[in-house]
């Protein structure tokens, strides 16, 4: 990807409230209610929350966005400890990482919109990756505010629908691997 | 007026023998038995249904497993608990699927909410039918998420032993607490062999036990350092079994020692040390204690909101040392200093070696000069209605401290936990976290059956008995000795004392009215006492003691007697109601 002015991590620097803890759970049946179910009782304010393989078998990786202050971080890190299916957590908030999401954008489009719809796209490292008659899909990977600035880029053309991942995260450096 | 009423117990001792059965094949629910026989699992309190006939079935062949059959769910659930704090073994209840899982709910609530170790085994619909809205199917697993320490749906009947052994382990270590079995029928009734569970293996899961050092020697210093420290005394010294070495600890560093509603009896009421109970129903001197110290050392309690009161004004003085097994407890309420992650006997042990010999006359002198007299035990010739805290001093007196007190909740638990004077932390059994109504006479049948030989006193109150009063049956039919104080104020009490205190006396639908319980007594068959009259109570409780087997004691005591003293709610400790408002002239 080379996005202009892009910069790896810009995620993790935003305001001091947004926080990514990285999670390693084990892959059994309702983990993933567990740990929801654990987030909502304690109140804990999720943006998003990210769930996939890990580099390990029987091991997934779940990526939680939240904004919390200090000791609201430190109580959703302790309590996740407390599940049984959790094996690691580690708060990005402390350390360099990479955020990433991926959106998939429906925008209208007429042949004359197209080529300017592929521009903004290219503008943003993002792909055009569906043609209809009257709508484009773009399909784009970044920072939630690379993406963010995308989506005004198109919304003047007419946004049909929006999907998008949430944050994925991992550390910089040799740093992480852990479990 | 005193009445007493005795009928025999009906136990049916001469049902015939069940005609020897043919060999059956071995099944999960065989397995299940063998699995609870192997965790040393004597008693059960359960009630059966569709799910579970399989296993009921089976369990007969286990003589091993003593079942009590309960009233409802609930109280099994409760009676589980009761037995699991009197003993500080897993208390085990079992239910159906749908409504009787349903009914265990409270109970689980309530064991999570005081780190009582806890298996409760629930039926469920056979492994096709869940998900298709099955008859008496409920999604038990997702009910209770957030109030088990854990919880296994088993899918493969090879699983059973394992599940089985991770459960009890789970339930009794670390900070112990509610684990939830369910098992589907189709599980229960499928063949299996016998075969031992691997040893458990749980990477996900790795109390600490023993206190990191450096803050151990921390906290010696500031110990050392203090002019006016004070313990809170917490659940977790009786849970990690650390009585000697608590005692042994504050001795050494003569420390005073604040009790929480499940930290009485940590160290004996009767010890020097011991200056009380603390929180919203705390003795006055203890919450003036706290709140002058210059250093506040917890040792297994978690800073809840009863024991604190409004938590940004508690012990404002105050450098905070927090000793607790369980990490998310260090800084979630109070901030903490110290923090000490550990087993409260590994880290009292540490502590005792790392404090120096100190003596601390003046600091005790000046909480001795806050103290208030305990009521005596004797009631005076003019007093017209019995006072019920002088009533928890009588059977406290006539009991000499022997006994096991649980208690329901309300108004005469506050009583029994300020006067109740605990020699021993599990002679008192009450439901704290959760504050259940109707904990009260299960916990009793709990008590008893852990404690046969022990003198079992359900303290309680005349609503909160309402809630659990079928289990009289359960008493009569295990043919249980269980004494029964009522305290019979004609009100939902603690309730009644708020619309008092802050509500301009609007008793709204507190006033609550009772069967005739002598008369009760006696349906089930239980030897029934009533006393109105303050001069009839000594009497009474020794009529009551005399009887072998349960009596059932309506203590009628003075309707509008309020538990004092009171921090208001919201308010802060420092700002005791200490007195009756009309009383001060
Ligand atoms: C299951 C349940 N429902 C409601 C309450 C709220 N509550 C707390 S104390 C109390 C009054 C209890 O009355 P009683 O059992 O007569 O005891 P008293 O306070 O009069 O001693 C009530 C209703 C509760 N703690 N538990
Ligand atoms: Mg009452």
């Amino acid at each position: 990807m080379s996005v202009p002015g892009a910069k790896a991590g810009d995620v993790g620097q935003r305001a001091a409230s947004a926080r990514t803890l990285s999670v390693l759970v084990e892959d059994q049946p309702g983990v993933l209610n567990r740990v929801s179910s654990l987030l909502r009782r304690r109140r804990f304010n999720v943006e998003s929350l990210n769930v996939g393989a890990s580099e390990q078998p029987g091991l997934s990786r779940m990526t939680i966005a939240l904004h919390a202050d200090d000791a609201a971080t430190e109580q959703a890190v302790k309590q996740l400890y407390k599940l049984l299916e959790v094996r690691k957590v580690t708060d990005l908030s402390d350390e360099r990482f990479i955020g990433r999401e991926l959106a998939l954008v429906k925008v209208a489009a007429s042949p004359e919109t197209l080529a300017q719809l592929r521009e903004i796209a290219e503008l943003f490292g993002a792909r055009v990756i569906d043609v209809a008659p009257r709508s484009v899909v773009i399909e784009a990977v970044g920072s939630e505010a690379r993406i963010a600035s995308l989506l005004e880029m198109v919304r003047p053309y007419g946004i049909r629908e929006i999907a998008r991942t949430g944050r994925v995260a991992i550390t910089r450096g040799a740093g992480g691997g852990e479990g | 007026m005193v009445t007493a009423t005795v009928t025999t117990i009906p136990r049916d001792r001469t049902a015939p023998d069940p005609a020897p059965r043919a060999a059956r094949p071995y099944t999960g629910a065989h397995a299940l038995c063998e699995a609870l026989v192997r965790e040393g699992v004597d008693l059960i309190f359960g009630y059966p249904g569709g799910a579970v006939i399989p296993l009921y079935d089976v369990l007969t062949d286990y003589p091993a497993i003593r079942h009590v059959l309960v009233r409802h769910e609930q109280w099994a659930a409760h009676a589980a608990e009761g037995y699991a704090r009197a003993t500080g073994k897993v208390g085990v209840c079992l239910a159906t699927s749908g409504p009787g899982a349903t009914n265990l709910v409270t109970g689980i609530a309530d064991a999570m909410l005081d780190s009582t170790p806890l298996v409760a085994i629930t039926g469920q619909v056979g492994i096709p039918m869940i998900g298709k809205d099955a008859f008496q199917e409920v999604d038990i697993i997702g009910v209770t998420l957030p109030i088990t320490k854990h919880s296994f749906q088993i899918e493969d009947v090879a699983d059973l032993p394992r599940v089985v052994a991770e459960a009890f382990h789970l339930a009794s270590s670390g900070r112990p607490g509610p684990v939830l079995i369910d098992i589907p029928k189709s599980v229960l009734v499928a063949p299996t062999a016998p075969s031992a569970p691997p040893p458990v293996e749980l990477p996900g899961y790795r109390p600490t036990k023993f206190g990191n050092m450096g803050q151990i020697k921390a906290a010696a210093r500031l110990i050392a350092a203090a002019e006016r420290p004070v313990v809170m005394a917490g659940h977790g010294i009786a849970i990690s079994g650390a009585i000697n070495e608590f005692r042994a600890f504050v001795e050494r560093a003569d420390l005073p020692v604040a009790f929480t509603l499940h930290g009485l009896g940590a160290l004996p009421a009767s010890h020097p040390n011991a200056i009380g109970y603390m929180g919203m129903h705390g003795h006055a001197h203890v919450n003036r204690a706290i709140d002058g110290c210059d250093l506040l050392i917890n040792i297994g309690a978690r800073f809840d909101d009863r024991a604190t009161g409004r938590v940004d004004a508690f012990a404002p003085g105050a450098t905070v040392i927090h000793v607790d097994i369980d990490p998310a407890e260090i800084g979630k309420n109070v901030k903490t200093a110290v923090p000490i992650v550990g087993d409260a006997r590994h880290v009292l042990a540490a502590l005792i070696e790392a404090v120096r010999e100190q003596r601390r006359p003046e600091w005790h002198a000046a909480i001795a000069a806050w103290r208030v007299p305990p009521p005596p035990a004797t009631f005076d010739p003019d007093e017209r209605t019995i006072s019920p805290f002088k009533l928890i001093a009588a059977l406290r007196a006539a009991t000499g401290g022997e006994a096991i007190f649980t208690a329901d909740v309300g108004q005469h638990q506050m009583w029994a936990a300020q006067w109740g004077a605990y020699e021993r932390p599990e002679r008192w059994i009450s439901s704290g976290g959760a504050g259940t109504m109707g904990f009260g006479l299960p916990a009793a049948i709990g008590a008893q059956l852990g404690h046969p030989e022990a003198e079992v006193w359900a303290i309680v109150g005349d609503g909160g008995v309402q809630m659990s009063l079928p289990e009289l049956a359960t008493i009569v039919q295990e043919g249980l000795p269980v004494k029964v104080a009522i305290f019979n104020n004609g009100y939902l009490g603690m309730v009644r004392q708020w619309q008092q205190l802050f509500h301009d006396r609007n008793y709204s639908h507190t006033p609550i009215s009772s069967p005739d319980f002598v008369k009760l007594a006696e349906a089930y068959g239980i030897a029934g006492l009533r006393v109105s009259d303050p001069a009839q109570v000594h009497e009474t409780i020794a009529r009551a003691r005399a009887i072998a087997g349960p009596v059932v004691i309506d203590f009628r005591i003075n309707p509008e007697e309020n538990v004092y003293p009171m921090v208001p709610p919201g308010g802060a400790n420092s700002q005791m109601i200490e007195m009756e408002p009309d009383a001060v002239e």
